[in-house]
């Protein structure tokens, strides 16, 4: 009895760690077949503990190549995607003006479309121009899907903003220009970080669009699709846990760095 | 005119009367807009358009396509394809449910119950994001693995009966079958669901809990009519986050399916791709997209947050 009293009242924690572990399965079991020796070209089974793969990860044929394009594109991607997005979230937020719904509907569209879509209509545009698919089509594409992710990361920072602080730097004589560096600028950064880390994850990690638009280019989800198919190297495997790792670092770190400003300020 | 939007900014005391505006500053908010929004017009609506004239054009690849207003493609292509369709709606309406159920209690979690555990649960929430998505669905072909211990536990607890019986798996494996597709896009799509539910959990005064049971409701009682119909907004566009993309989604019923488990996604990509067969592609993303589109605002105006969009 004490034992089901014990479990109903801790329900809701057994209920979301389940879950939690459900969610972090896949990168667990990526990250132990990282460290197999397959038979043969699957590494579906394991077979034996071994560190080759961690040694020699750039081993496979194409595979680093294909990772430093979706860098490329990634890094390219997001920072058009945040140039663009930021300069329509402050207009969204700070001016009136007219057709000011019907821009909103058109930067929530792309977000409320299945990817295929936006990725066959596209591909019909690239075919009707004649345009050579590649590099520069998928850069384009993927700026199109980032920009409504940064613009409503961006537009939820900017509303929040206390329109007064910018009122008294220039009342304190900053002009529009220092008004917007040292002061408008700094506070709208954390959301234009979550914008643009929000867009370099989703452009990173893009395959749907990119497959339809990428002609004979190969990105690097495109290349773990393709050996889905062929043989998956164990080195797919490494990547994938670097990436996690990298990730997990990358946030704690910026927490750090967060909790210790609040600590400096307070 | 630089005016400040006093309509979305926090409550403040009477602001004092502005300068007498330029006349130069009337168009910044337009150069402003400008660049970013050329962009999604010639790059989102514009190839929209052409999709739509693309869907009503006949011919083959060696002659080239004309518009000819052949509507029938979409008669042919919703014929041909209905089970397509259907199964979309009803693996992405299956996951959708799961993800909720499973989403909540993992929400719920992190607003309410988590503490100083609160930061490092959402990381291992949002870090997947930035692992390819492609690398871990695939390790789901390893957990599900034939004669694996997924299976072998499913099997000894007599699940795969129940879902053998259902239709759901067939015969003693779970890979190439219905639910490994749909637990496929449950788990791709969870932190879709998670997210929107723990920011709209967050915003719950933590009082109103004690409230509640100071009124004598029990546990149960003060969820099902304090925490969540204050949760709604999350609901709602957790759902949508999670139901539009999984409709559209082939990577999944690519994976861990089978030709039997092909969705409508997987036929565009086809018909796209490899047949190269463009109006009949052309059509069935348009109908994807039309029936997306009447649901979302069906769904939208049942649930009554319209102020959500």
């Amino acid at each position: 009895m004490a034992f089901v009293n014990w479990f109903k009242r801790h329900l809701v924690v057994i209920g979301g760690l389940l879950t939690l572990g459900y969610l972090l399965l896949p990168n667990i079991v990526v990250t132990v077949f990282s460290f197999n020796k397959p038979k043969g070209r699957f590494n579906y089974e394991w077979q034996q503990f071994s560190t080759d793969a961690w040694r020699d990860p750039c081993g496979v044929a194409d595979m680093c190549g294909s990772l430093s394009l979706s860098l490329q594109i990634a890094v390219w991607a997001t920072i058009g995607a945040t140039i663009l997005g930021t300069m329509i979230a402050f207009a969204l937020v700070r001016y009136r003006f007219r057709a000011r719904g019907a821009v909103n509907s058109l930067i929530f569209l792309p977000m409320a479309m299945p990817e295929v879509v936006m990725a066959a209509s596209l591909l019909t545009l690239f075919l009707n121009m004649g345009a050579q698919l590649g590099f520069w089509t998928i850069l384009i594409a993927h700026i199109m899907f980032c920009l409504s992710f940064v613009v409503t990361a961006v537009k939820a920072r900017v509303m929040s903003m206390d329109p007064r602080l910018e009122q008294a730097a220039q009342d304190l004589y900053a002009g529009p220009a220092q008004t917007f560096l040292r002061v408008t600028l700094p506070i709208a950064a954390p959301g234009i970080a979550a914008g643009a880390l929000l867009a370099f994850a989703l452009s990173f990690d893009d395959f749907i669009i990119t497959n339809f638009n990428a002609g004979s280019t190969v990105t690097f989800p495109m290349f773990v699709w393709g050996s889905a198919q062929r043989g998956t190297p164990v080195q797919i495997n490494v990547i994938g846990t670097a990436m996690f790792l990298i990730a997990v670092l990358f946030v704690l770190a910026g927490m750090v760095v967060g909790n210790r400003r609040n600590r400096q300020k307070a | 005119m630089a005016t400040v939007t006093e309509a979305e900014a926090p409550p403040l005391a009477p602001q004092p009367a502005k300068k007498p505006p330029k006349k130069r500053g009337r168009l910044v908010p337009y150069w402003l807009l400008l660049p970013g929004l050329l962009w999604l017009i010639v790059f989102f609506a514009l190839p929209l358009v052409y999709q739509a004239s693309t869907s009503i054009q006949t011919g083959s690849l060696e002659d080239g396509f004309k518009v000819t207003w052949h509507f029938q493609t979409y008669w042919d292509a919703l014929a041909d394809y209905w089970p397509q369709f259907l199964r979309s709606v009803l693996y992405a309406g299956a996951a959708t449910i799961l993800c909720l159920v499973l989403g909540y209690p993992l929400a719920y979690l992190i607003a309410f119950r988590a503490g100083r555990w609160r930061n490092l649960i959402m990381i291992l929430v949002i870090a997947p994001f930035f692992t390819s998505f492609l690398i871990r669905t695939l390790a789901w072909k390893t957990i599900l693995a034939d004669g694996g211990p997924v299976v072998g536990a499913l099997n000894t607890l007599h699940v795969l009966d129940v879902t053998n019986w259902l239709g759901f798996t067939a015969g003693d494996r779970v890979l190439a079958t219905p639910l490994a597709v749909v637990c496929g896009l449950t788990y791709n799509f969870l932190p879709f669901m998670v997210l929107p539910l723990y920011t709209s959990l967050e915003r719950i005064d933590g009082r109103l809990h004690e409230a509640a049971g100071d009124l004598y409701a029990r546990p149960i009682t003060t969820f099902r009519k304090v925490t969540f119909p204050l949760s709604m907004p999350g609901v709602v566009s957790g759902t949508l986050l999670t139901f539009i993309p999984a409709s559209g989604d082939y990577v999944n019923a690519d994976l861990l399916g089978s030709t039997d488990t092909r969705m409508v996604g997987n036929v565009i990509q086809t018909q796209f791709l490899r047949i190269l067969d463009y109006p009949t592609a052309a059509a069935l993303s348009f109908i994807l997209m039309a029936a997306i589109l009447i649901m979302v605002t069906l769904y939208i105006r049942k649930s009554g947050t319209e102020d959500l969009v």
